[in-house]
């Protein structure tokens, strides 16, 4: 409870400054109102009896995927994504809600199912829920909100989740930026070399591990002659992918009659991650869009181009960069005040931190959000009810994922990926959501001692 | 509540701590380490909008407004920050074509695409006003006030010369200039660019991603405040120059004046010439190409300084006073003339007059037998061991004379003309193979000898004020520590004794008012004594060029002057009647009524057929 007026001060302040500079007349005063409704939301919240949302756990989220589904059909259209409901003047935005919906559904589903995700038909319908909403923004598309979804994966894990489907998700994330920085066959062939040297010690047989070396170089080197030759038309990866196949269909013998299971693991590992990498570059190259493209390329610095689509990062770090150890004061950034920074009150909120208040400025907000996540962690380990613990690392979950990849983005670490700062941005929607995200913890929280269903 | 996954609790804070740190560190390069971000957030926001000073005035010596400035408005663009825009309604509004448009941008952006280039020069106060009001709509440009050179009357181009737009030559080679600025060309332009431009300044606006204007940087402490250029007050005489140059219209030629006491020039005429206002704004470079094309008449072509003839005539009072000065002959010394100066095969002829004369007379009556004899002497005198040691001494006192070597006026490109050393003669006939009848043409001013009005003025200056000059200049002092080139304060004396020049005047005065024999009595005024001499100078092209320089009044001289009217025949026809009503001009004020007759003979005498006639920009 003593975070919540902590937060409320925060919050408030710093939303009234940011907006102040960007724009008086509109902007400033519209979140001013939407503060003032967030402390009214806020209070009828925490009022709300706990035993409600977890009662009411599945009723919200099936709500709010219906307004999700909904808002693809009768939302209104901005920047290309069909993501907002208009009222009037005031736009709002169900992903943003669908948020604290789905944390609460995969709370209420895991209650009391301890221990049990990693039976697969236990983590099915876990993952379900999380990819339901991911599926349903990913179509506005909102690509921002789907990546949050996907965070929720954060909470699959502590609650027991195998960490291997944790290791090969970050494992495919690390593949996936790999095929597109490094040429696909030496990607490939160094996939190969390492399930080689591992296969190693699990073989630990130098005559085996040998004639399996010879098998893979023995087909590679005939498949190469005849393309060389003959074909002229397969290329090196082709090649490859045959070559593991072959030599797979050889090394099943040996599997069958050793019984030798790690390293059937091993194979097919690398059978799965040569076809990922396949698989992604395909993704690539064909199925996302080109602004999409563009923007990773520019990310992984493929691409210079200040003025075109990597304008907005670009300026981002500019203004950020100006911004120097101890920042250019108050009210005083000269490019975020003449609007060099594209989106700067709601997705680029933080240039305005960087850029006014510098180094001890982002340290300090950084430092702020470390701090209530670890602080939001030792609430949630200390709940007593499951429910609780799952929501309140359903919350560390999706602040962690925007404070990490809107700070992230505003300084060239990661591609832009529209999502707001938690309590930062301009923006009723993600306030709100945030607010309610947080306040249902808290109170929660707050009847912790009390036996929740 | 604790569970078999407690402890991943801690996997995942140290993750949250990694990713924390991993952007502070990130942060700390961007904000702390690297220093570049400030620079290109300066870039962004700081637009340097450079103060051109408004251009110094140019007087004349009566305080009288030459030259001044009027108003221009630069449009300038920054194509990097060009943004969407009605560009049909911005063509419509400058009256430009969508070619130029897109031409013009193009050129800007070859240039440099964030710096400003100037994209419309000189626009109308009018068409500024109505632009300026809507000026937002187009993002990157914006408009810089300029100012462009006005003239009080259509007069003394040469001698102020023009402005015009630095070259990228010039910008490599001055890094002061940038490109679009001006500098002055020839003339007082040019020579005193440094005091006229003045000092710029810089106002640093912030602007915002619009280009719109945001006020200004640290509120003005970085700004430099503009300098106007100084003002030049010159020696000049404008009614002086004005008149000079109504004297010599349609016709070819020069006139120099010089005030003796203090070598400034009072007017420097070149005709033909042109409106100086013809090189002002954007009809300068058409205007400019004309004039440049014009090869017949050669209005640009500065014949005061830049023109060399034989002197001619003209010359034998400067070999009259080096005779005296080697005491070869004295002033009642006499020779005589049987229509020419005859020894063996060679003939100097001469025109009919009475013989012998002294040299008053010869001087008077300008008489070629005389200034032969008087040469050979000098050539010949036995106080040198040679022909070729006596011409060097002889060719020492026209050196001191200003001959034969640029003079060190202001302007850059005068004339050396022509004087040669023994050397040559040397060289060109072999060492001892000439004597002094070899050279004997240089006794009247011809022969090896080329001498610019300029110098010609210089010399009469210098006879004016009995052996010594001042180098002729046209500034007499600039802005307000009134300080010029010291050379111009400096006296050139003459080793050539006054006495000698009383003798030489004598006969000068008698040109114009000896009575019969002057060659130049039709222009003799009742109440002033100008003394002077006619000259002919041969012209192998057609007509001879007629020359008269002159001073006046005799004693305590006002006005030295040079007077050249090409194809005009002799000295005493059209350039002696010249040269007496600039005197008379300037020492006056007016033409005396008996003296029209002679003002209408010079303004209606026509030697050219035409004067192209050019547009103006008012």
């Amino acid at each position: 409870m003593m975070i919540m007026g902590w937060f409320n001060i925060y919050a408030a302040v710093y939303n009234e400054e940011h907006t102040k500079i960007i724009d008086l007349s509109q902007r400033y005063g519209k979140q001013f109102i939407w503060i003032l409704a967030t402390l009214v939301l806020a209070t009828f919240v925490v009022i709300v009896d706990s035993r409600f949302y977890v009662f009411f756990a599945y009723f919200i989220y099936a709500g709010l995927m219906i307004l999700l589904a909904l808002v693809l059909v009768l939302g209104k259209e901005i920047n290309g994504a069909r993501s907002w409901f208009e009222f009037g003047n005031i736009s709002l935005q169900p992903s943003e809600f669908a948020k604290f919906g789905t944390a609460l559904a995969l709370a209420g589903y895991l209650n009391n199912k301890r221990q049990e995700l990693r039976k697969f038909n236990i983590f099915l319908p876990a993952a379900g829920i999380m990819l339901l909403p991911a599926l349903l923004t990913a179509l506005q598309p909102d690509m921002g909100s789907t990546i949050v979804f996907f965070a929720f994966f954060i909470v699959l894990y502590r609650e027991g989740m195998s960490p291997f489907i944790f290791i090969s998700g970050i494992l495919m994330v690390i593949l996936f930026f790999l095929t597109l920085l490094v040429d696909n066959f030496y990607l490939e062939a160094g996939l190969v070399a390492a399930a080689t040297l591992l296969s190693w010690f699990t073989v630990k047989n130098l005559k085996a591990w040998l004639a399996g070396l010879g098998i893979l170089i023995i087909i590679g080197g005939t498949l190469f002659t005849l393309d060389h030759y003959v074909f002229k038309t397969m290329g090196y990866e082709l090649i490859l992918l045959i070559t593991i196949v072959l030599a797979g269909i050889i090394y099943a013998y040996y599997i069958y009659s050793r019984k030798a299971l790690a390293f059937l693991v091993i194979y097919l590992f690398l059978l799965g991650t040569v076809l990922y990498v396949n698989t992604v570059d395909f993704a690539f190259n064909h199925v996302l869009k080109p602004h999409q493209k563009e923007r990773v390329e520019i990310m992984l610095g493929f691409k210079s181009d200040p003025h075109g689509k990597g304008y907005n990062v670009n300026q981002s770090i500019i203004s950020i960069g100006s911004g120097g150890f101890s920042g250019k004061g108050y009210l005083q950034g000269t490019q975020t005040k003449f609007k060099f920074v594209p989106a700067q009150s709601t997705d680029f909120i933080f240039c305005t931190v960087g850029e006014e208040w510098g180094f001890l400025g982002s340290l300090t907000v950084i430092g702020l959000y470390v701090f209530l996540l670890l602080r939001l962690i030792r609430l949630a380990e200390r709940q007593r009810s499951m429910f609780s613990r799952v929501y309140g690392y359903g919350v560390v979950s999706i602040l962690f994922t925007h404070f990490f990849i809107n700070i992230g983005m505003s300084i060239g670490l990661v591609p832009v990926i529209g999502i707001p700062l938690p309590f930062f941005s301009y923006g009723g929607s993600s306030l709100w959501g945030f607010t309610i995200l947080l306040f249902i913890f808290l109170r929660l929280d707050a009847s912790r001692s009390e036996y929740l269903v | 509540m604790k569970d078999a996954f407690t402890n991943r609790k801690y996997l995942i804070i140290t993750f949250i701590v990694l990713v924390g740190l991993a952007l502070i560190i990130r942060l700390f390069f961007i904000q702390v380490i690297e220093e570049t971000y400030r620079l290109s957030a300066d870039n962004n926001v700081l637009r340097y909008v450079t103060q051109y000073p408004a251009r110094g005035l140019i007087y004349d010596r009566n305080a009288k407004l030459i030259v001044s400035n009027q108003a221009a408005y630069d449009l300038m663009v920054v194509p990097a920050q060009t943004g969407k825009m009605d560009t049909a309604l911005f063509c419509k509004e400058l009256d430009i074509t969508m070619n130029f448009f897109k031409e013009r941008l193009r050129a800007a952006k070859n240039y440099n695409r964030k710096s400003p280039s100037i994209f419309l020069k000189q626009m109308s106060a009018e068409t500024y006003a109505k632009f300026q009001e809507k000026i937002f709509m187009y993002p990157g440009f914006y408009v810089q006030p300029r100012t462009l050179r006005k003239y009080s009357r259509p007069v003394a181009a040469h001698l102020l010369g023009y402005i015009s737009e630095v070259d990228e030559a010039l910008i490599k080679k001055d890094p002061y200039y940038k490109m679009g600025d001006y500098i002055g060309k020839l003339g007082i332009e040019e020579a005193y660019e440094k005091e006229l431009r003045g000092t710029r300044g810089v106002k640093i606006f912030m602007v915002d991603v619009f280009s719109r204007v945001k006020g200004s940087y640290a509120d003005g402490a970085m700004d430099t405040l503009a300098v106007q250029g100084s003002d030049i007050i010159s020696g000049i005489d404008y009614d002086l120059q004005e008149y000079g140059e109504k004297l010599m219209q349609n016709k070819t030629g020069s006139i120099v004046a010089i005030e003796p006491e203090t070598g400034e020039i009072l007017a420097l005429v070149s005709a033909p010439n042109y409106d100086p206002s013809l090189l002002v704004g954007r009809i300068r470079s058409e205007n400019f190409a004309n004039l440049q094309a014009d090869t017949a008449l050669k209005p640009l072509f500065n014949r005061a300084f830049m023109a060399s003839y034989p002197p001619g005539s003209t010359f034998k009072p400067v070999n009259g006073l080096i005779a005296l000065q080697e005491k070869v002959i004295v002033p009642s010394t006499e020779f005589g003339c049987s229509n020419g100066y005859h020894v063996g095969s060679l003939t100097v002829a001469c025109h009919s007059h009475s013989s012998p004369l002294n040299l008053k007379e010869a001087i008077a009556n300008s008489c070629n037998s005389y200034f032969c004899q008087a040469y050979r002497r000098i050539l010949e005198n036995p106080r040198y061991g040679s022909v070729a040691e006596a011409y060097d001494k002889w060719k020492s006192y026209l050196d001191e004379f200003g001959f034969g070597k640029k003079l060190g006026t202001e302007f850059s490109n005068e004339l050396n003309g022509i004087l040669k050393s023994s050397a040559y003669f040397d060289s060109y006939h072999k060492k001892g193979g000439w004597k002094a009848l070899t050279v004997i043409s240089m006794a009247i001013g011809q022969g090896e000898l080329g001498t610019t009005p300029l110098q010609m003025a210089n010399m009469t200056a210098a006879i004016a004020n009995r052996g010594y000059y001042y180098i002729p200049h046209i500034v007499r002092s600039i802005g307000n520590d009134k300080k010029i080139d010291p050379k111009f304060r400096e006296k050139h004396v003459i080793s050539i004794d006054s006495p000698n020049f009383e003798a030489v005047i004598q006969g000068m005065e008698a040109v114009v008012n000896g009575g019969p024999g002057g060659t130049a009595r039709s222009v003799a005024m009742s109440d002033i004594i100008i003394c002077g001499k006619t000259g002919t100078a041969e012209n192998p092209f057609g007509e001879d060029h007629s020359v008269f320089i002159a001073f006046a009044p005799r004693d305590n001289p006002k006005i030295a002057i040079a007077a050249y009217v090409e194809n005009a025949g002799f000295g005493a026809t059209y350039a002696a009647p010249v040269a007496s009503l600039m005197i008379e001009k300037y020492l006056k004020n007016e033409i005396a009524a008996n003296r029209k007759w002679l003002e209408d003979r010079v303004f209606n005498l026509n030697l050219i057929d035409s004067i192209p006639e050019l547009e103006t920009e008012h």
